[in-house]
């Protein structure tokens, strides 16, 4: 056996007691230096043992391999009902599983919209008291392929996104974005918002889906990792690729609909979120590919429901692990401010967990702002998610870091051990139902939700 | 200046805190003055972490500010919080992860001018962690460390074993911009794990380890996982860990270095505690670091240097870890061309070890000489064996004869009494006469005192100035290897090992912190003779005399002989003839050699059962 070091120019790694550090120094040994704290409270044990589970290594590969490897493909547009297991009186919603008493304003508002659009009340107050009856069953998206931005509601006539895996098989869904402002998504529910749902439903929905028989499947992942080189980090920003996305379409809707490609391509091109919905999709049909591997500490879900926050992990099925909802720290539309601001919601943490988002800011100079301003704070918080993440993606990339793939693949004890905790940009929902949305910025999720999946995952580790 | 109020006092003390660094936040500060009495400041900061090294030398320097009667500057773990409880410190409420200041001073301006330079210590660790942050976003894990040393040696990257991703450093000139396209090349097949030599430069990469030792598993883990050889420097680690890590680096060709490794030298560069070391010939695997040391010193004053030393940490041939990291450290030695001998130096090994260790050493091309201590051997002889191995006959070890003070036989001169090195004493004399039959070690037991010593001359068995009846030996010591030889050696005695986990946890090494070494000598009782180590090298204070001395002189005052083991190389930073004199100077008999010093020790103190 040889050992390099014995024989080749030494350069060492030193993590800990600055003294032995500074010996080095003195010696001219060159040295990188581990900017070292100690773990999150009470992770010591259970990092311990997880650490230890000599499955780990090769699991959190072989997911993150996964996650990483996924070829996401547009295939098809079509009605929930069709594609989803969604009987009548049920409806989806973003995040962990909420009830009607723990959900927030734009969670009960986006409900009593979906009841609304669905027939099931005439009214707002006859939807509240149905759904304050328990007579909707409520489901999170994540149980069902699916994801949805902010409030996140499904319900059976809405049309969805279905984005195939070309790589691993697997299909998700999430449902046409709606624009900005007053939406169902931030939990309006006016007459203008269920007016605009039934046009999606009656003229969008079905030329898109006209559109796609059209021109075959999209390669989401090409578009994505262009997107990212045009400015986009796909989640707070979604202009570049929204644009690319039209840019595919507008023949085939043209060739498709021509009496209706005016206002459909009207809608979707003047929407700079259009492509955040089937661009979610994209991310939660790669996380899915990484799911159910034992052993494996990565991240392939975080979703908020406007109350908790919750994680789900490879190695640990479809179990959730939640904290509570923090209130976004960023900028407001108009009037707004932070008293008006919901705690965070939504299933578009799913661009985060698949290695966008606020992972890719340093791609966003354009949206830097909701960092504090500054070009190089995106960048730090960029770098930053490279601690906590087992990978750099192979084709998403930062041209402004020298073609870097994007920090990918969330590792629950890379979290423990250094305390930093996931870059979330996120959309910022009015807490009064019925407002819409009120600004956008940056979020923590609560670390809570990180350690007590550790704790499961010490807890799952086989007794040697 | 303690005629003040206390209310006064906590004004004051409110407004020294103001000025924090800007990474502190202070939550709480109190101010408390008994009348005209000693003014205690205790906060507790938050937002900030140093290392308990770094915090160490700030309340060293804060207890040595005058007027300063005690100062703890600690993370505020359970066990400091104790530390400062026990001083009588009133502690408001904190967390593991906030700062814990807690000064007394005799008054408020001494008071105040502590609180100033701890804020000035503080800030020079603040403005150092943050110039780095702000050059290069310091990674926060040796994982992430190891993207870094991809960067530095030109590797380029960290693949995995199946393939199925690549890592590739952002500023590494290797990079992975493949086409003029701007894209850059997905994952590639299977890379090599990084080894440090990944794009054959020549380049190798090591992690050295030092963080508490619960936290130490998972920063040594990144390296073996990577391939990367790992010293683990933090001691505590359960030998589970310890076994599941030097399993793991079977498995990827690395090398476990520890724990509880206090040195090495790789190539010529001294990790941890190291002496410097002329390079030369002999490659060193020993289990822990002084054990090394003593070994490779003695090597270097016989003019014959050092390949490398690999410690492999002091339970590796136990039966649990089975000897892992001796066997690969062997290997790697044997297959290492500046080596032309092996010195093997441990403990003896649990029994089926030391068969599989045989059986390695006689499959290996390098001749090999084992040393097991505590079998008839120790570590000087380790190394004259050494030297015989090599055709070199061993010297006389040098040694410095303490310099009489008037205090303890005033008028007398003292027959061996010369500076030169290796002229005194002759410790393998026989016990001269006067020492009674019953000269056993009696454990507290103190001969009476007070009665002048009839012999007028000093030799390697009178104790001039005391009592001539049955003594107790205190082995006063840093060194975990050393401590055990002297044991060994000098047959009977108290020996204590201050480097030892129990004495650690929370506290810096006494190699860099001598309280708890000085509070034991100045317990020693008059007419016991007391046995100290003083280490050199890097990492070691930088000045251990400058301390010790002036306890000694006290001890020796007091009627308490002092022998010192002087662990050093002539190139080590601290200066090996000028700590000897300082040493001896006050009244210490120094000795290069453990063993010789133990024997010389236990003499004095009257021992008949001297190996």
């Amino acid at each position: 056996m040889t050992l390099p070091m014995l024989s080749g120019e030494l350069h060492v790694i030193t993590a800990g007691t600055e003294v032995l550090g500074e010996a080095l120094d003195a010696q001219a040994v060159p040295r990188v230096t581990v900017d070292w704290r100690p773990p999150l409270p009470g992770t010591e044990d259970d990092l311990a043992r997880v650490l230890a589970d000599p499955r780990r290594a090769a699991a959190n590969d072989r997911a993150v391999g996964r996650l990483t490897s996924a070829r996401p493909q547009l295939v098809a547009v079509r009605p929930a009902h069709e594609v989803l297991d969604l009987p009548p009186g049920t409806f989806l919603h973003a995040g962990p599983p909420i009830t009607w008493e723990r959900a927030s304003g734009p969670m009960r508002g986006a409900l009593i919209g979906a009841t609304l659009l669905e027939g099931l009340a005439a009214d707002e107050e006859e939807a509240a008291a149905r759904l304050a009856a328990g007579a909707v069953r409520l489901e999170p998206c994540h149980h069902h392929r699916t994801v949805g931005p902010m409030a996140g509601v499904v319900s059976r006539s809405m049309w969805m996104f279905e984005v195939r895996d070309a790589e691993y098989g697997g299909t998700a869904y999430c449902s046409l974005n709606e624009g900005l402002g007053k939406v169902l998504r931030y939990g309006a529910y006016g007459p203008e918002v269920i007016g605009r749902l039934r046009w999606m439903g009656e003229v969008l929905g079905p030329v898109l889906r006209a559109a796609l028989e059209l021109t075959g499947p999209l390669d989401l992942r090409a578009l994505i990792a262009q997107a990212l080189q045009m400015g986009d980090e796909l989640h707070n920003r979604n202009r570049a690729a929204t644009s690319l996305l039209v840019r595919e379409l507008a023949p085939a809707v043209v060739e498709a609909a021509p009496g209706r490609a005016a206002e459909v391509l009207r809608f979707a091109g003047g929407n700079d979120h259009f492509f955040l919905n089937p661009g979610m999709a994209a991310c939660k049909v790669s996380a899915d590919a990484a799911r159910d591997v034992p052993g494996s500490t990565l991240v392939v879900a975080m979703a908020r429901n406007g109350t908790d926050f919750g994680v789900q992990v490879s190695g640990l099925g479809d179990r959730w692990f939640t904290g509570p909802a923090g209130v976004p720290d960023g900028l407001y539309l108009g009037a707004y401010g932070p008293a008006d601001a919901n705690p965070d919601i939504g299933d578009s943490t799913i661009t985060e967990t698949a290695g966008l988002g606020g992972f890719a800011m340093a791609a966003a100079p354009a949206i830097v702002r909701f960092v504090g301003g500054d070009v190089s704070e995106a960048v730090a918080a960029t770098r930053s998610m490279y601690e906590i993440t087992l990978a750099e993606h192979p084709a998403y990339q930062i041209p402004g870091l020298g073609f870097r793939g994007t920090p990918v693949g969330v590792d629950v004890t890379l979290v423990a051990r250094t305390g930093l905790l996931p870059t979330v940009n996120t959309g910022i929902a009015g807490r009064v139902a019925g407002t819409g949305q009120v600004g956008a910025g940056l979020v923590s999720p609560p670390a809570s939700a990180f350690t007590a999946a550790l704790a499961a995952l010490a807890e799952a580790v086989p007794v040697a | 200046m303690g005629g003040r109020d206390g209310r006064a006092a906590e004004h004051d003390v409110a407004a020294v805190t103001g000025v924090t660094g800007e990474h502190d936040d202070v939550m709480a500060a109190t101010g408390v003055t008994g009348e005209g009495g000693p003014v205690d400041v205790v906060q507790i900061r938050t937002g900030t972490y140093h290392d308990s090294v770094s915090l160490m030398r700030v309340s060293q320097v804060l207890s040595g500010l005058p007027g300063v009667k005690a100062a703890v500057v600690a993370m505020a773990t359970e066990l400091n919080r104790g530390i400062a409880a026990e001083l009588g410190f009133a502690l408001p409420g904190s967390g593991p992860a906030d700062l814990l200041v807690a000064l007394r001073a005799d008054d408020e301006d001494a008071a105040g001018r502590a609180a100033a330079e701890l804020d000035r210590l503080l800030a020079g660790l603040a403005v150092r962690t943050a110039g780095r942050a702000a050059a290069d976003h310091p990674p926060r894990t040796v994982r992430a460390a190891l993207r870094e040393t991809a960067g530095v040696t030109g590797a380029g990257g960290v693949s995995r074993a199946d393939g199925t991703y690549r890592e590739t450093a952002g500023a590494s000139a290797a990079g992975g911009v493949s086409g003029a396209d701007g894209t850059r090349e997905e994952a590639t097949g299977t890379g090599e794990a990084l080894t440090g030599d990944a794009a054959g430069t020549g380049s190798a990469a090591l992690a050295l380890v030092s963080v508490p030792g619960p936290h130490a598993f998972a920063e040594a883990l990144d390296a073996v996982e990577a391939g990367l050889p790992v010293m683990i420097f933090s001691d505590n680690m359960p030998v589970e860990q310890e076994v599941l890590l030097k399993r793991r680096a079977e498995q990827t060709g690395s090398l476990v270095m520890g724990p509880d490794c206090g040195t090495a030298v790789v190539g010529g560069a001294g990790l941890g505690f190291a002496n410097v070391l002329r390079p030369g010939p002999v490659g060193i695997v020993a289990a822990s670091g002084t054990g090394a040391q003593q070994v490779a010193c003695l090597l270097d004053l016989a003019g014959v240097g050092v390949s490398h030393i690999l410690g492999v940490g002091g339970r590796d041939l136990s039966a649990e870890v089975g000897g892992l990291s001796t066997l690969r450290a062997l290997d790697a030695l044997d297959a290492d061309p500046a080596t032309r001998l092996i010195a093997l130096v441990s403990k003896p090994p649990a029994p089926e070890v030391a068969e599989a260790v045989r059986e390695a050493v006689d499959k290996l091309a390098t001749p090999v000489v084992t040393v097991l201590l505590g079998s008839g051997e120790d570590l000087t002889s380790a190394a004259e064996s050494v030297l015989r191995a090599l055709g070199t006959e061993p010297p006389a070890w040098p040694s410095w004869p303490a310099i009489p003070t008037g205090e303890t036989s005033p008028g007398e001169t003292r027959d061996t009494g010369e500076a030169a090195p290796g002229g005194f004493p002759d410790a393998g004399e026989a016990i001269p006469g006067g020492i009674p039959d019953s000269g056993e070690a009696v454990p507290g037991g103190i001969p009476d005192a007070g009665e002048a010593a009839s012999g007028g001359i000093l030799d390697a068995g009178s104790r001039p100035g005391l009592p001539s009846g049955p003594a107790s030996l205190r082995g006063i010591y840093s060194g975990g290897t050393l401590c055990a030889e002297a044991r060994l050696v000098a047959g009977s005695g108290e020996f204590t090992d201050y480097g030892d986990d129990a004495y650690t946890r929370g506290r810096a090494h006494p190699m860099i912190d001598p309280a708890l070494r000085l509070e034991a000598l100045a317990a020693v009782p008059r007419g016991d003779v007391a046995l100290l180590d003083v280490v050199l090298g890097h990492g070691a204070d930088p000045d251990p005399a400058a301390r010790l001395a002036p306890a000694i002189a006290a001890a020796v005052a007091r009627g308490v002989p002092v022998v010192v083991a002087l662990v050093g190389s002539a190139g080590d930073p601290q200066g090996l003839p000028a700590q000897a004199e300082a040493l001896r100077a006050a009244g210490a008999d120094v000795f290069a050699s453990n063993a010789l010093a133990a024997r010389h020790a236990a003499r004095l103190a009257g021992f008949r059962s001297v190996r």
